[in-house]
């Protein structure tokens, strides 16, 4: 079974995000970079299937920061077995239009069974790249998926709803899947193996095509104006838990 | 092109989603700006009755029986036809797990632009003017599509639901696409297991998230929980590591709470977090980072380090 994976970097959340001088965008020269979480979940959930069902996993991903090397080393350590960047000029914080094209054309090539990729991306403004994807490849695609089970041709996913509900699915490959958790946690690479493996991984670079847009324009980025914030209590954690206490008697809900 | 504001009806075992009327009310401003009509749009079978509960100006029920459950290939396929046929200005659904299947796909095959984690919508002169809020709710980004129509995925809360309830006239419609080869087969819902205890039925809610740092530390929130005669609850990568049952996750794939007391701690308050416990009388939040959205939200917040407070608080609460 062939087994492909798109990811895609975004900026660390738990980085301060500056907003560019003209205010429509980040300053994204003052941005970390991380692999966006849910594509973690996507290498874990396709190296789970790999191990179960055989064949192989290749890893693909946009290098929009000049440093995807490193989370595709990361994924190799996991357990790909394949990996791919596409090339260009492409700033950091493309458009998802732009990356999910020039993800399918790369696709297409790789003739995927299944295609497993994040549910969404923080950066996802113009819309999720996995649906995307799917409409290019004309594949059917589902999202909001927790678990992918793949015998003969078929696949069974399992979506979220609200509250806990799922819905199985049973899918005609080749499909795209969003997936939101794998079967189990992401596992971990040791540092020493990711070091070894840049030492001798070959990455193949595919050279993208044009930067499309994402068919609409921001007019004004801006922090969140709260319509309120919390009253911050300061002190030691027994000042806090005596504060803490304190309210939920107000509320009479302890004596 | 109409200027007509298509919303997508949500629906699950027989029961339309909030997220219906909010996006109903906003529609029936926007479209009242533009000079169109909301049209609601509700894909199913035998499900008239819910048709006639949504309060747009006319609603459109496309009835099918491969449109009883929802199937993401089924409505892709109808919706890109009546897009195409209709020519909608603005078609709303909902940023949810059945919007999140459909608005990027239809996006690239009718060829429009895609407006996602929209949470604020305005008709600006004749221009359409979106709010999308991105990055775990740290960014708002104010948006223009760049043709006339567009795609909007909307998050669930961000307009209000009153406006969009009513009835309307109903016209039904048989699907305008064939469905009967489809690749995406629906085989059955599955009803969560019923939990040990109801999370949506505590008067106070110790609710844990990432910061927690460790499995072996969820002793601590229990042992507070204890104390107060309390419950403990999560946000998702508590239950996704398997530390915590499902059954105990807050937030948009979890369960919605309403308790007098919410103590979120080491939750950043991320939106889809947010969207299971706002509506708590009591919120207090205990992050180290000041900065974490979750403050917007609670009421009181302190940023100590919750592995300190824990067993600090535990002790008072036990102390009297
Ligand atoms: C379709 C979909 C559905 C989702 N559904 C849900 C859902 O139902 N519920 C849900 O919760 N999430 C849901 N999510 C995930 C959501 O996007 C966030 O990833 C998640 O809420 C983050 O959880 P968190 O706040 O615990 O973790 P993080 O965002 O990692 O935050 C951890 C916080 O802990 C703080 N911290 C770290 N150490 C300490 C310490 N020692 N003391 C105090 N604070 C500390 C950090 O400053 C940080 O703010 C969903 C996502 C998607 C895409």
């Amino acid at each position: 079974m062939n087994i492909v994976v798109p990811i895609k970097q975004i900026p660390n959340l738990t980085d301060e995000l500056e907003i560019n001088g003209d205010g429509t965008g980040l300053d994204h020269d003052a941005l970390q970079y991380v692999l966006n979480e849910f594509d973690e979940h996507a290498i874990e959930e396709a190296v789970l299937a790999k191990e179960s069902a055989g064949g192989a996993v290749t890893v693909v991903g946009v290098d929009t920061t000049g440093e995807l090397d490193g989370a595709l080393h990361t994924a190799l350590a996991k357990g790909a077995d394949k990996a791919a960047k596409i090339t260009g000029d492409f700033p950091r914080g493309t458009d998802s239009h732009t990356q999910a094209r020039l993800l399918a054309e790369a696709i297409k090539d790789m003739s995927p069974d299944i295609v497993l990729t994040g549910v969404q991306a923080a950066d996802d403004r113009d819309g999720q790249i996995g649906p995307m994807i799917a409409a290019h490849l004309g594949m059917p695609y589902v999202g909001v998926v927790t678990g992918v089970t793949v015998s003969g041709g078929k696949a069974v996913v399992h979506k979220e709803y609200a509250g806990g509900v799922m819905a199985e699915f049973e899918v005609s490959l080749p499909m795209v899947v969003g997936v939101q958790a794998a079967h189990q946690p992401p596992r971990y690479a040791p540092v020493s193996k990711i070091r070894q493996i840049a030492k001798t991984a070959k990455i193949d670079e595919i050279a993208g095509g044009e930067v499309a847009g994402a068919g609409s324009t921001v007019r004004r980025m801006f922090k969140p104006e709260a319509a309120g914030h919390a009253e911050m209590w300061d002190g030691s954690p027994e000042e806090v838990a005596e504060k803490i206490v304190a309210m939920i008697k107000e509320k009479g809900l302890l004596k | 092109m109409a200027n007509d504001i298509f919303i997508l009806a949500e629906h699950l075992n027989g029961k339309l989603a909030d997220i219906t009327f909010e996006m109903t009310g906003k529609a029936k401003e926007l479209a009242a700006a533009f000079g169109g009509q909301a049209v609601a749009v509700l894909l199913g079978s035998g499900a008239k009755s819910l048709a006639e509960s949504i309060g747009a100006d006319t609603v459109l029920y496309v009835d099918d029986s491969t449109l009883a459950e929802f199937n993401p290939e089924a409505y892709s396929r109808v919706l890109a036809a009546m897009i195409k046929e209709r020519g909608p200005r603005v078609v709303m659904m909902g940023n949810t797990s059945v919007g999140m299947d459909l608005g990027a796909g239809l996006s690239v095959m009718a060829g429009l632009p895609l407006i996602a984690y929209v949470n604020g919508l305005a008709a600006d002169g004749g221009m359409f003017v979106a709010t999308s809020q991105i990055y775990g709710g740290k960014i708002q980004a104010e948006a223009v599509p760049d043709g006339e129509a567009c795609i909007v995925s909307c998050l669930a809360g961000a307009f209000p639901a009153d406006a969009g309830r009513g009835s309307a006239p109903v016209e039904q419609i048989a699907s305008p696409v064939p469905l009967d080869d489809l690749k995406v087969k629906f085989v059955k819902l599955i009803q969560p297991e019923g939990g040990d205890v109801d999370i949506t039925q505590q008067p106070i809610l110790v609710s844990i998230g990432r910061g927690i740092g460790g499995q072996e530390n969820i002793e601590l929130a229990q042992e507070l929980a204890e104390a107060l005669g309390a419950a403990v609850s999560a946000s998702r990568p508590i239950t996704d590591a398997g530390w915590l049952p499902k059954t105990r996750q807050v937030g948009k794939s979890g369960l919605t709470v309403k308790p007098k007391v919410y103590l979120a701690f080491g939750i950043s308050g991320a939106p889809e977090h947010l969207e299971g416990m706002r509506g708590a009388e009591l919120i207090i939040a205990v992050n180290t980072d000041p900065k974490a959205p979750i403050f917007d939200v609670a009421h009181y917040g302190a940023t100590c380090d919750m592995l300190d407070l824990l067993p600090a608080l535990t002790e008072k609460v036990k102390g009297g």
